[in-house]
């Protein structure tokens, strides 16, 4: 019996490593889809950003009430996770709480102290489980969340809840056993929480306590290989993916748009003709701004990944308030999903084969585009230092220098600046006729 | 009387700093008050100054954020022909947007400057002791509420300089709800100045309006020509643009200096 329950665990055990690294492994495929930029620099600096903003979730704390919560939610995922490794030995050598030995009398006060955190958690949770579904915060009804992510959000608190009801449950039916004199059942002191419920085995038969202990050791352990495996198709891959990106998250002022060498170099050529003659000629057409995914930077297409969907940066952001077709959260879900339909196309192909879309008209529209005042108002507000306004900018560049598609107004200003140097339409002549009246 | 740089420059002299004054407070009637009220501060506390004149054009900043790089790039690489021909060092301006570009976008195009909003200039010549006020000037007592322009605050995180120039005015500071990083934008960043908004339920500028209003300000102080327009447009939507009135900092000191 004992051999066929380490069997089973192996295998599910495997299954579930396996599945999750092949997810992953498409995911870091897909995210290195995006154009190259090295993102290397002061390490310094990025270590400092991860600690701070990953570990630290420094940017939560600007509504430090959820940000208590959250922290409580994550650091008892985090930490309550040890208490994973001895379960998994526990599986594969067919043995019962492996640790107890090892540790001895330290055993009882962490597995308790995992337990106060897993009642943390569980209210976190189920406080959330609120402001999402019964408070009616602006952020959570927006139709951004329609469908799949609304739900996706809820499944994932509810699957938190129950995992640690599971632990808990564990644990209590495995006090009651200690308390029994059960040989299989370790003595390991007494834990603080769980400890508390033995009495509502009281009535049960040995065989039925020890049911409950093996029913909810398994659906805990089988629930989190299947949670991990639920993480990359759903918002909450941000657990991990927090991390990485707030070690790549931009180091430049805000205010700064990214280079583009090509344009310099060519308008260069325009200006100074003489250089011409020396300069290596180019033999691509370079591309301008972003159409699709591919034209995005790998870090733009991290961010779309690392997104939980909080949607802070829609609350702030100015042209949302007003009730423009604008939201950041939904260009950043949109990169992802369009990310998703390329990476299933790849799978499916081997190689990307034209589908007949792109990012740009069939996810984002240019009405949405054209709403932004890069006011910086969303990257500000990402906890995980995602910039939707990148992403903007580089559509709104292909659109205007690869489509020629701007408002006519644009077209005005621009054409303004080219021949008077100003955006309006103003005389060169008369740029300092305000000394005049000094 | 103004001098440009053309001018210094023949007669082999170079100013302490260039004032860069943008389209905006060249061009635009409201906007060139401000620069009137800075360059009259910066004659007042005998601060050397230049101005580029008809050699100054468009940074690039509206036509690089609607996403014409080409323009862009030629009015940057121009201005920096310009600016590195007359050896510029140092730079001030009154336009969050100029200063920006200025500051963190030339000098990718090698154009490297000191480069300093007129908010911040001010604050140091307060500290300096140059800029002295006069007894009971028009704001004391007055409560004043604080725009924080997009480009000076989130952008390049300069909040506390111009909150620390309006305290030498004596007047109650009042804060928005959304202030400093919470800022909320007027509604002219990203080229939007040049352009209608697009659908929505209400206009960015009468929503800030309508949150500056409310604060019981009589003062809105600004830092930015654009922030001004817009947020002048925003207070007379909430027909109260005869108590309220909308000032750049400079303007606010300049009219109360001694």
């Amino acid at each position: 019996m004992r051999i066929v329950q380490e069997l089973l665990f192996i295998i599910a055990f495997g299954m579930a490593v396996f599945l999750f690294s092949t997810k992953v492994r498409q995911i870091r495929r897909n995210i290195l889809l995006g154009r190259d930029k090295d993102l290397n620099d002061h390490p310094d600096l990025r270590w400092k950003n991860l600690l701070l903003l990953a570990f630290g979730q420094k940017k939560m704390f600007r509504n430090p009430l959820v940000a208590v919560l959250h922290f409580f939610v994550y650091a008892g995922f985090l930490i309550i996770n040890l208490e994973i490794l001895e379960i998994i030995l526990d599986g594969i050598l067919g043995t019962h709480r492996l640790f107890v030995p090892v540790l001895g009398s330290l055993y009882p006060v962490l597995i308790s102290l995992f337990e106060v955190l897993a009642v943390l958690v569980l209210s976190g949770c189920a406080i959330f489980l609120v402001r999402r579904n019964i408070l009616k915060l602006k952020r959570f009804l927006s139709k951004d969340l329609n469908g799949w992510p609304r739900s996706d959000a809820n499944y994932i608190l509810i699957t938190e809840i129950v995992l640690m009801l599971l632990f808990l449950t564990m644990n209590a039916a495995d006090q009651e056993m200690q308390s029994r004199g059960s040989e299989h059942y370790i003595a390991t002191g007494h834990f603080w929480i769980s400890g508390m419920f033995t009495s509502l085995f009281h009535g049960m038969s040995d065989s039925s306590v020890m049911a409950v202990e093996r029913a909810c050791w398994w659906l805990h352990i089988l629930g989190i290989l299947a949670f991990l495996n639920y993480l990359p198709y759903s918002k909450h891959l941000h657990i991990v993916l927090a991390f990485p990106n707030a070690y790549y998250a931009s180091l430049e002022p805000a205010g700064e748009m990214e280079n583009m060498p090509a344009v310099q170099h060519e308008v260069q050529l325009m200006l100074q003709p003489e250089l011409a003659a020396s300069a290596p000629a180019s033999d691509t057409m370079p591309k301008f701004g972003a159409k699709d995914v591919f034209d995005l930077t790998w870090k733009n297409l991290l961010d779309a990944y690392s997104c939980t969907e909080c949607g802070r940066c829609s609350a702030a952001c100015p042209a949302n308030i007003t009730g423009k077709l604008l939201s950041p959260r939904k260009i950043m879900m949109d990169t992802r999903d369009r990310l998703e339909e390329v990476g299933r196309n790849i799978n499916a192909n081997k190689t990307f084969t034209d589908d007949g879309k792109t990012l740009l008209r069939d996810y984002i529209s240019e009405e949405e585009l054209r709403a932004c005042t890069t006011c910086n108002a969303c990257v500000q507000e990402c906890p995980v230092s995602i910039s939707p306004l990148d992403i903007i900018l580089q559509l709104r560049r292909h659109l205007v220098m690869e489509e020629s598609s701007a408002p006519a107004e644009w077209t005005g200003m621009f054409s303004n600046i080219e021949n008077n140097m100003a955006p309006w339409k103003f005389s060169m002549d008369d740029r300092d006729k305000w000394t005049e009246n000094m | 009387m103004i001098k440009t740089m053309a001018e210094y420059a023949a007669n082999g002299e170079t100013p302490e700093v260039l004032f860069w004054v943008g389209c905006a407070g060249s061009f635009d009637q409201r906007a060139q008050k401000i620069t009137r009220a800075f360059a009259t501060i910066l004659e007042k506390v005998g601060v050397q100054f230049a101005i580029l004149g008809k050699e100054e054009t468009c940074t690039g900043d509206p036509a690089r954020r609607a996403g014409n790089e080409f323009i862009f790039q030629m009015m940057a690489q121009n201005n920096i022909q310009v600016l590195n021909m007359y050896g510029v060092k140092k730079i001030v301006t009154a336009c969050p947007h100029c200063f920006n570009t200025l500051k963190n976008e030339y000098p990718a195009l090698g154009g490297n400057y000191e480069v300093i909003h007129h908010t911040t200039f001010l604050q140091s010549l307060i500290d300096q002791g140059k800029i002295t006020m006069q007894e009971g000037g028009t704001f004391k007592g007055k409560k004043i509420t604080y725009h924080d322009s997009c480009y000076l605050g989130r952008a390049n995180n300069i909040y506390e300089a111009p909150r620390k120039v309006l305290e030498l005015l004596d007047a109650e500071l009042v804060e928005m709800k959304r202030c400093r990083s919470n800022g909320l934008c007027c509604g002219a960043g990203g080229a939007q100045m040049f352009k209608e908004e697009e659908k929505g339920t209400t206009r960015i500028n009468i929503e800030r309006g309508h949150e500056a209003v409310a604060t019981g300000a009589s003062v809105i102080a600004s830092n930015c020509p654009f922030c001004m327009t817009m947020l002048t447009d925003g207070v007379k939507e909430t027909g109260r643009e005869d108590e309220v009135k909308v000032l750049d900092i400079a303007e606010m000191i300049a009219a109360n200096m001694k």
